[in-house]
Formats: structure tokens, C-alpha cells, sequence
């Protein structure tokens, strides 16, 4: 009998390792494939041209990085002071009762609803009721819908792991509320905020089907919010469907995934950094 | 103007600022069921959900094809991906020795967040010429394809929440399991694992809301014809699919139909996340 078990074990484990080895080896050969395929069509010209369009994909990705700087910049701008708001509202001044809780809930939800249905929403609502029409606008409102959940949520928590005895002090010294909040939870929470924030930079860079719906797809240099634009994600999806440049898109996937990690590094250092300092505090 | 005066005006704007999220998603069902009416009534609820027939440019506007196509690739992917996430999180949590784990889970993390067409492209180049070759049809853009890309990208999601729903368990489960002289295996198998399902649960779930919101990929990788997919190795097409391919293009109830699609998508991750949000909690419990 307990031989039959330990045999059981060799091979249940011989398994785990197998299944194991398989998920984690499909996850870095894609991202290596992409990189590697990648790599070679990346040059200066490359960066610094912008997409002539056709069916050969000819060009580079100029008005792309452009257009994706842009959202970004637009997105953040719109979505930092209403997620940080939402979440000093939910951390320091809503009160423990059921409308809360609704209110924590529908939260939950929005987070959960398909990135297409948003841009659907953006669709019906910036581009054709607000006339905003297929525009930079119109994607960087939408991504504000889509990531105004996430980014309450991680600023939420940065803020709730402010220790209540730093709040405590400065209430006992005379602030009001409102002080307590800017110049001791904010500054406390920072690390975690930034973190957060930067996720947010990450998927807005990731993002494709609600700005493929919202912006118009254009590969010219975008000269403003009014005017459409394409980011590399959505890039990456014209080159695939509707070239037959497989290379390019190769290329062009390849920055979207050194853009990521570099990003994902960075929350990584920050969030590193902030553990270091809580140890030290204690 | 005072301090005290800042300090009950900002709670007011706090306020409003804290309903943003709430007010969005009213806003979101409340546009969505509004651009949907027009289909409503002129075709039909009934007639959207259970038609078969897609023709917009003849007035056949059924969605059942899509339905089908997005819930049968999300179970064919779960299938993929749960048992290997599950693997992936044992071996993590239980097996392999630190210096591993230490080297893959930040290498898993860092993948978290990249581009669902970045994954849909290495489909369409990779893996469909492989299942073409394998006896699929034409460029091999499938159900299968679609599953085995989708799997990849929730794999990381699952994993990670069952790994870490399993490291939560108390120690003495496992050391009281294995002083009564079961194997580690039998630890695992029948104690471990099975305390640690809600979470396993949650993981999944969550992982089933992104498959079936999953767009751009899908559409890469799958073919978007609206036809009930024959096999694992037949093109057919998904409900978001449907909103990104036609939105474009698309006037009156044509339009609208696709606003019901999407009122369609949102009624389903509905109902997934509140029975992840439920499974969540039990597990606080």
C-alpha cells in the first residue's frame, strides 16, 4: 500500500511538473517569438516613418507612437484626478452602510464588462451624441470609463494601508480632515498610487477593441485631440488583418511587448521600494 | 476661505467623485438598452437570441451562431487552461523548490498586461499554419485557434489566484495530513487542493469574464464566420467579434443589433462576476 502511494506520488508529480513546465513555457516562447521575429525589422527608419498604408504595409510606425503618446497623455490627464478622487472618497469619508456597498459593488461590476462594450458606449456617446466624432478625444474618454474602476480600486487600497495611528496625529494636532488627507494619507499612499497608475499607463497601451471602435483607425500624424489616430495595438491588428505585411506586425508587437515590460519592471521597482520602506517604518 | 470651509466643500466633491464609477455604469446599461430599442421592437428579442441566420444586408439578424461560438470557446479554453493552471499552481505553491519559484513568478507577472493582439498575432502567424497543417481548413483560423490562444491568455490570471488561494490555507492543514502519514501527493490531492477551491473557483471565473469579453484576438484567430462551428478544427464567430467586425459599417437596425450583441455580452459577464463575487466572499467567510 505504501508503495502504491509513493508511486502514485511519482507520477502525480511528474504531471504537475509537466503541466506546470508547459504553462510557463508557452508564455515565454511567445513573448521570446514575438521579439525575436520582431527584432530585426525594427530600425531608425523604422521608428521614425509613418505607415504608408496598402496592401504591403509599407512604412514604419511614426504616427502610431504618436498616436499612442497622445492617448496616453489624454487618458491620464482625465482619469488620475477622478480615480483618485473616487478612491479618497471611498478610503476616507464613505460611511460603512448599504449605499456604499452598492456603490463598492457596481464598482466590482464595471471592472468586469467587456472592453468592447465600452467601446460601444463610446461610440453611441462621444463620438455620435457628444459629436466628438472619431478622435483621440473619444478613445481617451472611453478609456477613462473602462479604467476608472481599476485605478479606484488600487488607489483605494494604497490609501486603506495608510496606518489609522498617522491619521490619528494629525487630527489630534488640529487638522481638519481635508488636511489629513492631502498632506498625510496622499503623500503615505503615494508608492501605491503610482503603481497604480502606471498599470493604467500599460493597459491603455494594450487596449485595442474600444479604440479600433472610437478613433477612426487613421495612420496619419495625429495634430491634435479632434483629430483619429491608431495606436500600436490597434496597428498591430490592421497589419494582420488587412496586409500581408506579417513582419511589420511582427516588429510592431514587438515594441507594444518591450513597452509592457519595461512598464511592468517598473511597477515592480516602485512596489519593491515601497515594501522596503513600511519594513523600515516598523 | 477658511480651512474648515475647504474642508466641507471637498467632502461634497469627494462625494461626487466617489459615485463616478457607479454613475458610468448606469450610464453604460442605460446607452446600451437605449441604442438596443430600435432592434427591440422592430425585430425581436426572440428573434435576435434564437435566430440562426446573420444576413444584415437581407434583415436576418440572429445571434444564436455567435452565442454559440463565444460560449464554446471559452469552455474549450477553461478546459485547456484550468488543468494546467492548476498544475502550474501546485507546482508553484507545493512542489518545486524556492530557488524556481523565485525565478518563475515574477517571470509569469511580467507577462500579466500584454496585448490581447499581440497574442492574437502569434496565433494567425504560429499556430493557425500548424492546425492548417493538421488537417484544419484553409488558414487554419479556428475554434481550436481561438481556444488554444485564449487559454494562453488566462492562464496567468487562474494561476495566480490558485497559487495564492493554496499558500493561504493554514499550515496545520498540511502538517496535520501529513502527520497522520499521508504522502505529500495525498496532501496535495485531498486536502490541500480541496480546501483551496473557492479560490480555485474565483480564479476560473475570473478567467471565463475576460475570455468571453476577449475581442481583437478572437477575431485575429478564428475566422468570424457566423455559422455553428461544425468541430474544433471549423472557423466560426464570436459575439464581440461580431460588435468590432460590423460596428463600422453599420446603420439603422443593423446597427442597433449590434448594441443588443453587446447588451447580450453585458447580461453574461453579469452573471459570471456575481457568482465570482459570491465565491469570493464565501471563501472570507
Amino acid at each position: 500500500m505504501r508503495v502504491a502511494a509513493q508511486t502514485t506520488q511519482k507520477l502525480a508529480f511528474g504531471l504537475i511538473w509537466g503541466a506546470g513546465g508547459i504553462a510557463v513555457a508557452v508564455l515565454l516562447l511567445l513573448i521570446g517569438y514575438v521579439v525575436l521575429k520582431g527584432a530585426p525589422a525594427i530600425d531608425f527608419e523604422f521608428l521614425f516613418t509613418p505607415p504608408r498604408g496598402g496592401l504591403g504595409g509599407e512604412g514604419g510606425i511614426s504616427s502610431c507612437i504618436v498616436s499612442t503618446l497622445w492617448i496616453v497623455a489624454v487618458t491620464m490627464l482625465l482619469l488620475t484626478p477622478l480615480g483618485l478622487g473616487a478612491a479618497v472618497y471611498m478610503a476616507e469619508y464613505a460611511p460603512e452602510n448599504r449605499v456604499v456597498g452598492f456603490i463598492r459593488y457596481s464598482v466590482e461590476l464595471l471592472a468586469g464588462v467587456p472592453s468592447i462594450v465600452f467601446g460601444l458606449f463610446g461610440y453611441a456617446v462621444f463620438v455620435t451624441v457628444l459629436s466628438f466624432r472619431f478622435s483621440i478625444l473619444s478613445g481617451a474618454l472611453t478609456l477613462v470609463c473602462l479604467l476608472l474602476p481599476f485605478l479606484t480600486r488600487t488607489a483605494e487600497e494604497a490609501m486603506r494601508s495608510v496606518p489609522r495611528a498617522q491619521r490619528e496625529a494629525a487630527l489630534a494636532l488640529g487638522a481638519t480632515k481635508w488636511q489629513v488627507v492631502t498632506r498625510v494619507v496622499i503623500p503615505a499612499a503615494m508608492p501605491g498610487i503610482i503603481t497604480g497608475v502606471i498599470l493604467c499607463i500599460g493597459r491603455t497601451v494594450s487596449e485595442s477593441a474600444p479604440l479600433f471602435v472610437t478613433m477612426g483607425g487613421s495612420s496619419g500624424m495625429p495634430d491634435g485631440i479632434m483629430s483619429p489616430g491608431r495606436t500600436l495595438a490597434v496597428h498591430v491588428f490592421y497589419l494582420a488583418m488587412e496586409t500581408n505585411a506579417l513582419e511589420k506586425a511582427l516588429a510592431t508587437g514587438a515594441v507594444l511587448v518591450v513597452l509592457i515590460l519595461v512598464t511592468n519592471l517598473l511597477t515592480n521597482s516602485i512596489s519593491k521600494r515601497l515594501q522596503a520602506k513600511m519594513m523600515g517604518a516598523r | 476661505m477658511s480651512r474648515y470651509t475647504i474642508d466641507r466643500l471637498s467632502s461634497r466633491v469627494m462625494l461626487a467623485f466617489g459615485v463616478a464609477s457607479f454613475v458610468v455604469l448606469i450610464f453604460i446599461a442605460g446607452f446600451i438598452l437605449r441604442e438596443s430599442m430600435p432592434a427591440l421592437q422592430t425585430v425581436g428579442l426572440f428573434k435576435i437570441l434564437f435566430g440562426t441566420e446573420w444576413y444584415p444586408s437581407y434583415d436576418e439578424y440572429g445571434i444564436l451562431t455567435m452565442v454559440f461560438g463565444s460560449v464554446l470557446v471559452t469552455i474549450v479554453s477553461l478546459a485547456i487552461a484550468v488543468p494546467l493552471s492548476l498544475g502550474a499552481a501546485v507546482l508553484l505553491a507545493e512542489v518545486a523548490p524556492p530557488r524556481v519559484r523565485a525565478f518563475v513568478r515574477p517571470a509569469v507577472e511580467l507577462l500579466v498586461g500584454i496585448p490581447s493582439v499581440v497574442f492574437g498575432l502569434v496565433g494567425m502567424v504560429a499556430l493557425a499554419p500548424l492546425i492548417a497543417d493538421l488537417g484544419g481548413k484553409g488558414s487554419g483560423s479556428s475554434v481550436l485557434a481561438a481556444s488554444i490562444v485564449l487559454a494562453v491568455m488566462v492562464l496567468p490570471t487562474i494561476a495566480s489566484i490558485s497559487e495564492d488561494s493554496i499558500r493561504a490555507l493554514p499550515r496545520t492543514y498540511k502538517e496535520g495530513a501529513l502527520a497522520l502519514g499521508a504522502t505529500h501527493w495525498q496532501t496535495i490531492w485531498r486536502v490541500l487542493v480541496p480546501s483551496a477551491r473557492r479560490g480555485i473557483m474565483a480564479g476560473a471565473i475570473l478567467g471565463t469574464g475576460r475570455a468571453i469579453g476577449e475581442t481583437m484576438a478572437m477575431v485575429m484567430v478564428i475566422g468570424n464566420a457566423p455559422i455553428f462551428p461544425t468541430g474544433l478544427l471549423s472557423p466560426a464567430r464570436t459575439l464581440t467579434g461580431n460588435i468590432a467586425v460590423e460596428i463600422a459599417a453599420a446603420v439603422g437596425t443593423h446597427q442597433s443589433v449590434l448594441y443588443v450583441t453587446g447588451l447580450v455580452l453585458f447580461v453574461l459577464v453579469m452573471i459570471i462576476n456575481s457568482a465570482s463575487l459570491l465565491a469570493y466572499k464565501r471563501r472570507a467567510d
